[in-house]
């Protein structure tokens, strides 16, 4: 599989590091070089140096078309811009974007991204942790499949 | 009429003072305390300090009664956010978005945002019609001070109707090619030039005067340094 993650984070790092053992093709993209010290020396995949909102950034480094597209910066605004571009005009198979605001991730998953939200599944293993059930939010919003909108 | 305005830089500050001269009603959301105070100071208590494209505060900022909502923050990607919230979420008739980078207009406009201003765009309109923007661009700087660099060729340009042969290039530069329509052909010596095309050359810093004089036509420092 071609997977495409921008932001270089904890997570994102983390990520380009499983799907890259796992032999998938991985480019990680972040505004910042020093964020791909995150990744090990054995690291096969591409790491790009780019605004990740960027259309014509996202189409060099090959996300086009790419199967998984993972937008996972600090910004939950730079995400779900991100993610809009790779599904409008990047027609990629699958899009998410880490939004931590609940409010925002919720009326994101309405508009069909999927969405996953920091906010929510902390506070949710906390509770769980404690015994005392969840906000009954959804974390982790089910993909709802990919629709092009209709010309 | 009742408008949000979220980002209380210059143009929120002003579009707001211009909103409420006009007898509308307008709450403006800045995140910045500082600034929220000092425009508080000066327009009254219409300002609520708080980050607009948390959904929370977008609520109670009163959004969901809006007619319009004008996001003008100095980021594009919260311009939209702030914008689809609004219409998708507490269903605002009318949104407008402030793009700083012109490549984002047709994405918003794609993305369902209404209106679009781009200052970045006014501002090149507006200095494009006063300066000839008829210069050399550097396109990538290489070993050895070489640089590639483009020339568009304008009607009044010396080398239109010419080949490279009829030319005189300096010592240490080359034209390699020319974009021509969007296609890229490789450059010979009998090639006739065309107005429009994007000549192509690769040379030191030393040659750029002569490549300006003649591709572009005698520049004021060609002129001084001749």
């Amino acid at each position: 599989m071609k997977v495409v993650i921008v932001g270089c984070g904890r997570v994102g790092a983390g990520l380009a590091e499983a799907f890259d053992n796992g032999g998938h093709e991985v480019v990680v993209i972040d505004l910042a070089t020093r964020a791909f010290d995150r990744l090990s020396e054995e690291f096969k995949g591409q790491a790009v140096r780019g605004d990740g909102t960027d259309e014509d950034v996202l189409r060099r480094s090959g996300a086009e078309g790419c199967d998984i597209f993972l937008a996972l910066t600090e910004g939950d605004n730079r995400n779900v811009m991100a993610a809009q571009v790779a599904m409008e005009k990047l027609s990629v198979g699958k899009a998410l974007a880490k939004i931590n605001d609940p409010v925002r991730a919720a009326a994101y998953a309405d508009l069909g991204i999927a969405t996953v939200c920091r906010t929510t599944m902390l506070t949710d293993a906390i509770l769980g942790f404690l015994d005392l059930g969840d906000t009954g939010m959804p974390s982790v919003i089910a993909p709802v499949p990919h629709v092009h909108a209709e010309a | 009429m009742f408008v949000l305005v979220v980002g209380g830089g210059k143009v929120g500050y002003y579009l707001t003072k211009e909103l409420i001269e006009n007898g509308h009603e307008v709450v403006l959301m800045e995140k910045d305390r500082t600034r929220a105070a000092q425009i508080v100071d000066e327009l009254g208590s219409i300002v609520v300090a708080q980050d607009g494209c948390e959904g929370k505060y977008l609520g109670e900022a009163g959004s969901n009664r809006a007619d319009i909502v004008a996001a003008v923050t100095g980021d594009d990607e919260d311009n939209l956010v702030i914008c689809q919230m609004a219409k998708h979420h507490f269903d605002v008739p009318r949104t407008i978005a402030r793009v700083n980078n012109p490549k984002n207009e047709d994405l918003f406009r794609h993305l369902g945002v209404d209106e679009i201003i781009s200052p970045t765009r006014m501002a090149l309109g507006s200095i494009e019609q006063d300066i000839p923007i008829h210069e050399l661009l550097h396109l990538a700087t290489l070993e050895n001070d070489l640089e590639i660099i483009e020339a568009q060729l304008q009607p009044d340009s010396p080398a239109v109707g010419r080949s490279p042969s009829q030319l005189t290039i300096p010592d240490g530069c080359s034209l390699f090619a020319v974009v021509r329509g969007g296609v890229a052909i490789s450059l010979r010596p009998d090639t006739a030039l065309r107005e429009g095309d994007k000549v192509l050359a690769i040379g030191n810093a030393d040659c750029e005067i002569a490549l300006h004089d003649q591709l572009i036509g005698a520049s004021a420092e060609g002129a001084a340094t001749a």
